[in-house]
């Protein structure tokens, strides 16, 4: 498995965090995982809620500092 | 020393006139060449095409010709660029010409790809290009009612395009006396009805008041013209009589071409606005990858810091200012009140009660990004 394609979404109003995930799982191949950073403590509820009703995978999700990483995985 | 700007959008365009005035002595004695290359001898204000879309606007006030906004020091081609060639300091252009430079500047923009959504195109109306603003304006004018479905493809140019839309439908319906028989409903991508939780708090009671209905978590996937559906990543299919997007976005095809960077979008350094892995490699507006909305106020804001680094690169050697995130964006709360959004990386947006003045202001602003991009304001 390739390493996971990091999104820099830290310190952004707009377009935002979850906005930025589902721009590059758009671009990403089925079975790509995706790691995204993020200062908005709002993304830990909305990317796994968005993920969910996809159907896409959630890897894992942590706070490192004051920056969350969630690590998903496209699935179709 | 050679500057080449590629691309006469907002930012090359205010990049290329800011280093003219900046550098006017250097210009004149020779020691520094400015040249822009763009694809056409237009240039439009982008924002016009929603007032186009209403019959607001007509498309021949959206355009004046590029070299008249430009300073006379600036050396002006339309010949597209069809090949990056950055270990070399060059560029090729449409036309075959080279263009040896010490500086380029990378400013091509973005566009609408609405045949990567399957159906989208037969199914759909939208306003991000003069033709398909007026496509729209007459669609608007001969519908008598029923359901109209606004979604939002992702990424998107002008964030706030979307609420607008719906404010400027509910206004024109209401004219024509036909509101009550308009089911207006929006879609949008995330889990709140904007992106920006300031304009999503404040537009979602001013949907609710207006009768304008939503759904959040919603992608667009596919369109069924034939049967009139509009499907979703999340799995839901929404019947319409009138169905209008946002189209996705993309870079230039020359950008994705040249593998300078994913889906078009360039890896940007988000303060220096530097090329990621080339120092002398400058990339401004929509063909950045910074997280940051794509539009012509980031881009105005961006193209001033660019500038202003790239004249102290020549006079002193280094540059002076950092890219704050800094971004001014009018939101149009209908036909007679509009509110504004400002925020930068640090500072969240903080949103006004709309008014009629700051609406009087948009529509000033409308005539003043002449002034604008011609880099005096």
């Amino acid at each position: 498995m390739s390493e996971a394609k990091i999104i820099d979404a830290r310190d952004t109003f707009c377009p935002g965090p979850l906005m930025e995930l589902i721009s590059y799982m758009k671009r990403a191949n089925v079975g790509d995982e995706l790691e995204l950073l993020s200062t908005d403590k709002g993304s830990v509820n909305d990317v796994p809620e968005w993920i969910a009703k996809v159907g896409h995978e959630l890897i894992s999700s942590e706070q490192v500092g004051n920056v969350w990483h969630i690590k998903v995985r496209k699935t179709k | 020393m050679k500057i080449l700007v590629v691309g006469g959008g907002t930012a090359g365009t205010i990049v290329a006139n800011n280093l003219a005035r900046r550098l006017t002595a250097e210009t004149r004695s020779g020691k520094v060449h400015l040249t822009m290359l763009s694809a056409s001898d237009r240039h439009m204000y982008q924002p016009g095409l929603l007032y186009v879309a209403f019959g607001q606007m007509t498309p021949d006030q959206l355009y004046r010709d590029q070299a008249s906004l430009l300073e006379p020091t600036i050396d002006f081609y339309v010949d597209p660029v069809k090949k990056f060639m950055l270990d070399k300091n060059q560029v090729m252009t449409e036309g075959g010409k080279i263009h040896n430079y010490d500086i380029l500047v990378i400013a091509t923009g973005s566009r609408i790809v609405p045949d990567e959504t399957p159906g989208l195109t037969e199914g759909a109306e939208f306003f991000y290009t003069e033709e398909s603003a007026v496509k729209l304006y007459k669609r608007l004018r001969e519908f008598q009612g029923g359901r109209v479905a606004v979604a939002i493809g992702v990424p998107h140019k002008c964030p706030v395009a979307p609420v607008e839309l719906m404010f400027s439908l509910h206004d024109y319906f209401k004219a024509r006396g036909i509101r009550d028989k308009v089911h207006l409903k929006y879609y949008y991508p995330i889990g709140r009805i904007h992106t920006i939780e300031a304009v999503a708090k404040w537009a979602k009671p001013e949907f609710d008041s207006l009768g304008i209905e939503y759904e959040t978590l919603f992608n667009i996937k596919e369109v069924d013209a034939k049967n009139k559906i509009v499907k979703s990543e999340e799995g839901i299919d929404v019947e319409y009589d009138l169905l209008i997007v946002v189209p996705q976005h993309r870079g230039m095809e020359v950008i994705e071409r040249d593998n300078l960077g994913e889906g078009g979008w360039i890896p940007t350094d988000r303060h220096s606005l530097a090329m990621k892995g080339h120092d002398n490699v400058y990339v401004v507006g929509d063909t950045t990858n910074l997280p940051v909305s794509k539009t012509g106020s980031a881009a105005h804001f961006q193209a001033e810091v660019l500038a202003e680094n790239i004249a102290s690169i020549v006079k002193i050697g280094a540059p002076v200012r950092d890219y704050d995130g800094k971004i001014y964006c009018f939101i149009e709360a209908g036909r007679d009140r509009a509110t504004y959004s400002m925020f930068d990386y640090e500072t969240p947006p903080d949103l006004k009660p709309p008014s009629k003045p700051m609406h009087w202001f948009k529509l000033s602003y409308n005539q003043m990004y002449w002034t604008s991009v011609r880099g005096l304001l």
